[in-house]
């Protein structure tokens, strides 16, 4: 007897093959999707979002695409998901995670239709993957004693990652900067260091590093330009009115003279408080909240450079580098810590005047200025220079490099291979596949640049069974190269999140045989 | 339609707007529902087994949950039909109760429903049928018990436990390394677990989980991670020795509960209103100070004077801590919360040996982990993964592995899995019906017919033909009197589960089925099912 009515209205259900089906199509639509943004020649795409002003953003970025995306294939979401989780983790990679997890559901999904069970396949990955882990670790190269080598492996690092983005034109310069402003941080991963400023106006090539920290804002009227010395003292304070916080509290009066007096003692209240603060020896105070004429004006008559209304991540910022506390009471002036730095100047970047903080306390602080031609050149520029400053972060923490323009996926290609040759059973059919999707993406890169893929990856695999052999494709030539001698990087850490979290979603996804979709919450439509 | 006349003709209206609601009645809402029961259980059978499948879940707001757990497949599936919901009902029921064999307990359901409607064709009625499988179930609960070993382990004997949770793990996506997260479940119950009472509450096991890093980098924790950071971004990020003081009142001016007004009228109020606010601020953080604190943990938020005035005090900080986290932290560190700052005391603090923040990837994400508390008595498993989906399911699979550790400690006995206690257990009541005389001797029969549906379902979802298994097995299991014998779903060699360690709880096994006869019960009662028409 057919069952009327399991699921409510509007869930759906699909079983067996048709659910696997869904979810390969869905998966490998994604990958397919971000695919062409792959590797030097990838290209960019345009965003549009369905917000008001359709606001559009061009990038290149894999994460930063599939985030924007509206996607109802639940296959594709896990894609969307590990692309995201490979941003927040790594910051790089994002493309070529969802790409490799799509060519191993394509490969997958041939396996199934020559009835294997998706179980051996997950088998037949999962030994590859611990393979190709394996491989990675062999080959993967350490010059974390050599400092003069561990920076131009950074240096190549960032020079290949920012091969694919819109800075590559520059990315020499780029590259050094970001090494710069890392290799500032000495060893620590707290990118917040690191300011980004986008002023447009000028082009990409006029950005540069500042060794100082350069606040987006104003100097009060009638204030210093510039300070030398400063002791700054950055605040978290209420400078308009300061209201008695006690619940319940208000003012009641029953004549106009009265009114004058609260008044008068509002203002005296502002005014002790503006003495405490000028009590403890500043010449320079920050404040994250307003400050008001009265006590700006105060404060321009002790010769003090006011700011308000920084930003809380700028308050933050400002403390780090320049070694103060973030002070919200003023009464004990001797044990508040200052902040110090050698010089506050008001300078102009193409239009707008900036406060830059140089000599600070903390020399792990800088500024990086990007300049050029448009907003969305400059959103993509910051993306970018994001990205390499996650990787070269990351490299830092764990100095393992490997090299790039193909080469590591050969590598464990060449290796997975091999155990498909010693594994018996169906599993090695899995195994063979493991490596074909691996094979995918050097295919995939120079597809993207125009070059015969097909000569190309055959080329390199030959190359590759020669023991130590450092092939990969040369984008720039057409041909097969010397990553080695070209200075072709990539982080370490960077492939093995790419190859785990892929095979991971791979996996996920293979073991679903059926999809159940509720009924999509009724929304108003607001458009 | 339910109408009755009157002596003159007239039709009576018994139902409320019955013209609008429809009926099934007799025979076909039986079937009706036994229909609806079996497609519930199908839907969960492929999930059966090591080489189950998973199910993959799109909730209403579009969010993605790819699962094996029964519970977590039928609660997400927005079912609507009634019978389907007791279904539903059933596998909770289980969670709830044993926490493990969710899968099993629906598609054992599903199997009696359906040899249940073969009996019905042949016109046994409804109720003989309920009380044939009623005195079968108590057959095969007694055969558990009797087939049943004890096993004995101890805080230096965990590999039993290991086993066993390592069974459970298997059929979930986590297997690849379910070796390790089993030492981790059993660790973490035995250090909760009350030994002597044999009790183990699960409330102290925290589970927390962040993406990024791979499943390999989960850990145990002995001690309490918060998913929150310090309230002032210069406070040390790492305090030796803490005293901890745990509050639920905020560091803000007071808000008493009764309503009130403060008139300012003159300037002198003005002033002392003000003297006041900032001598409030002063006190709470020097009646801190004054008892030995050394890290103020807090359920609400603070001022901004507050915090500062705290960081310049030199006293730590953590706001917006969550009621049950803030008892955790209570329990593993062995203080008190208190709920007004005039009730602090020094001996109210809690104690640990290590408090640190940690930041993860590239982001801002930081998490707090208070270590070697005073009392170790509260753990949290911190699991890592690829993505969020596969958190959430490392989640509800240690869960499970949890549970199956906690019914171990509680009884230590276990039956073999693998489908070999189901085997055992229908040969058994096969052979108990041929000496049942009357009616419910065909019910019985059917009753071990349908223990076969487990065996069956893990057979056929690990590629294997079913049918011809499950026969061998069984021939094996009564020439060998070896009750043990099961399928070999991971193609090892060998059908004896006793070598596979492959092992369940007893008590889990016992409330599959009579919980499943339960609900089989209830079902099969059902003559009559009035629903409310669409309209």
């Amino acid at each position: 007897m057919p069952v009327e009515r399991l699921l409510k209205d509007d869930a759906t259900e699909e079983k067996g093959e048709r659910a696997r089906m869904a979810s390969f199509v869905g998966a490998m639509a994604i990958a397919d999707l971000v695919k062409t943004t792959l590797g030097p020649k990838g290209m960019d795409k345009i965003l549009q979002s369905t917000g008001r002003g359709r606001n559009i953003t061009v990038t290149n970025d894999g994460a930063t695409i599939l985030k924007s995306l509206h996607i109802d294939n639940p296959a594709a979401k896990v894609l969307v998901d590990i692309s995201k989780v490979q941003d927040d983790e790594v910051g790089d990679g994002t493309t070529s995670v969802v790409v490799l997890a799509g060519e191993l559901l394509r490969e997958a999904e041939k396996l199934v239709s020559m009835k294997i069970h998706p179980m051996t396949i997950i088998a037949g990955y999962r030994m590859a993957v611990e393979c190709a882990r394996d491989a990675l670790l062999r080959k993967a190269m350490d010059n974390k004693q050599d400092s003069e080598k561990f920076r131009s492996d950074l240096m190549n690092i960032a020079m290949t990652t920012l091969s694919s983005k819109i800075l590559s034109q520059d990315k020499e310069y780029f590259a050094r900067l970001a090494v710069d402003a890392v290799l500032r941080l000495k060893g620590s991963t707290n990118l917040e260091a690191i300011q980004i400023l986008k002023k447009p106006g000028g082009s990409l090539g006029d950005s540069f590093l500042d060794e100082g920290f350069i606040l987006d804002k104003k100097i009060g009227i009638g204030q210093p330009k510039r300070i030398e010395n400063a002791n700054i003292l950055v605040a978290n304070t209420a400078m308009d009115t300061d209201k008695v916080k006690i619940y319940g509290a208000r003012v009641r009066v029953d004549s106009m003279s009265k009114v004058a007096e609260i008044e008068a003692a509002e203002k005296q209240k502002m005014r002790e408080k503006v003495q405490k603060i000028i009590a403890h020896g500043i010449n320079c105070f920050i404040n994250r909240q307003l400050i008001y004429n009265f006590p700006e004006e105060l404060f321009a008559d002790a010769g003090i450079l006011a700011i308000e209304h920084a930003d809380f991540e700028g308050i933050e910022r400002l403390a780090l580098v320049t070694g103060g506390e973030i002070a919200s009471t003023f009464d004990n002036p001797e044990s508040v810590k200052l902040g110090h730095c050698k010089l506050i100047e008001e300078i102009m970047i193409g239009e707008d005047k900036l406060i830059k903080f140089s000599g600070v306390e903390m020399g792990q602080a800088c500024t990086i200025v990007l300049r050029g031609a448009s907003a969305h050149v400059l959103d993509e520029a910051e993306r970018s220079l994001h990205d390499a400053l996650c990787v070269l972060t990351q490299t830092v923490a764990d100095s393992r490099v490997l090299l790039g323009g193909g080469w590591p996926e050969m590598l464990m290609a060449k290796e997975v291979d091999e155990l498909a040759r010693k594994t018996p059973g169906k599993r090695s059919h899995a195994i063979d596949a493991f490596s074909r999707a691996l094979q995918a993406i050097p295919t995939i890169i120079a597809d993207n640049a125009g070059l015969d893929s097909a000569e190309l990856v055959s080329q390199l695999r030959a190359e590759h069974h020669k023991e130590g052999s450092n092939a990969g494709i040369d984008v720039i030539t057409g041909g097969v190269g010397d990553m080695q001698k070209l200075g072709i990087s990539e982080s370490f850490k960077v492939k093995q999140a790419v190859l785990l979290s892929a095979t991971e979603a791979a996996e996920m996804i293979l073991r679903v045989d059926e999809i159940i979709t509720c009924a999509p919450r009724r929304r108003e439509d607001r458009m | 339609m339910a109408l009755a006349f009157d002596e003159y003709g007239r039709p009576f209206i018994i139902l409320k707007e019955q013209e609008r609601k429809s009926r099934l009645r007799g025979l076909d809402a039986q079937k009706a529902n036994i229909a609806a029961g079996r497609a519930v259980a199908r839907i969960l059978r492929t999930s059966l087994g090591p080489k189950g499948m998973d199910k993959m879940l799109q909730s209403p707001d579009g969010d993605v949950i790819i699962t094996n757990d029964g519970a977590t497949i039928l609660e997400q599936m927005d079912v609507d039909n009634q019978i389907a919901k007791l279904m539903v009902e059933l596998s909770r029921s289980q969670d709830y109760e044993i926490g493990d064999g969710t899968t099993g307990v629906v598609v054992m359901a599903g199997s009696l429903l359906e040899q249940a409607e073969k009996l019905l064709e042949r016109g046994i009625h409804p109720l003989r049928v309920a009380e044939g499988y009623e005195v079968a179930s108590r057959i095969a609960f007694d055969h558990l018990e009797k087939i049943s070993q004890k096993f004995e382990f101890g805080p230096d004997n965990i590999e039993p436990l290991v086993q066993t949770c390592m069974t459970t793990l298997s059929s979930k996506i986590v297997n690849r390394c379910k070796r390790a997260l089993a030492e981790i479940a059993v660790k973490a119950v035995l250090a909760v677990a009350d030994l002597e009472r044999k009790d183990v509450n699960l409330d102290l096991i925290k589970v927390e989980g962040k993406v990024g890093g791979k499943l390999e980098d989960t850990e145990l924790i002995y001690g309490i991670v918060v998913d929150k950071d310090m309230s002032h971004p210069q406070m040390p990020k790492r305090i030796e020795d803490a005293n901890i003081a745990i509050l639920t009142c905020p560091f803000e001016p007071p808000k008493p509960k009764t309503k009130h007004k403060v008139d300012i009228d003159t300037v002198e109020k003005f002033q002392t209103l003000r003297e006041q606010e900032r001598k409030y601020f002063d006190d709470m953080v020097q009646k801190c100070k004054d008892v030995g604190a050394t890290l103020v943990i807090c359920q609400w938020g603070f001022d901004d004077e507050a915090n500062h005035l705290l960081m310049h005090r030199n006293l730590p900080a953590v706001r917006w801590v969550g009621g049950v986290e803030l008892e955790l932290i209570a329990i593993a560190t062995g203080g008190r919360i208190v709920p007004r700052f005039q009730e602090l005391s020094p001996e109210k603090l809690g104690r640990a040996g290590i408090v640190r923040e940690k930041s993860f990837g590239t982001t801002k994400d930081r998490m707090l982990y208070i270590e070697q508390c005073a009392n170790s008595r509260a753990v949290t498993i911190f699991i890592r993964g690829g993505n969020k989906m596969m958190i959430e399911e490392t989640k509800r699979s240690l869960h499970d592995a949890l549970c199956v550790a906690r019914n171990l400690i509680r009884n230590n006995s276990i039956v073999y899995g693998g489908g070999s206690a189901e085997i055992s257990c229908s040969v058994a009541v096969e052979a108990a019906a041929d000496r049942h005389p009357g009616v419910e001797q065909y019910a019985i029969r059917s009753f071990a017919e349908a223990l076969d549906a487990i065996p069956l379902a893990l057979a056929e979802n690990s590629g294997l033909p079913p049918i011809d298994t499950l026969t061998a097995v069984k021939a094996q299991q009564i020439k060998e009197n070896n009750p043990f014998c099961g399928i070999d779903c991971n193609d090892v060699g060998t059908n004896d589960m006793k070598e596979q360690n492959v092992f369940e709880t007893l008590i889990g096994k016992q409330q599959q089925i009579l919980l499943a006869t339960q609900v089989v019960k209830i079902i099969l009662k059902i003559d009559d099912v009035i629903s409310p028409s669409e309209y």
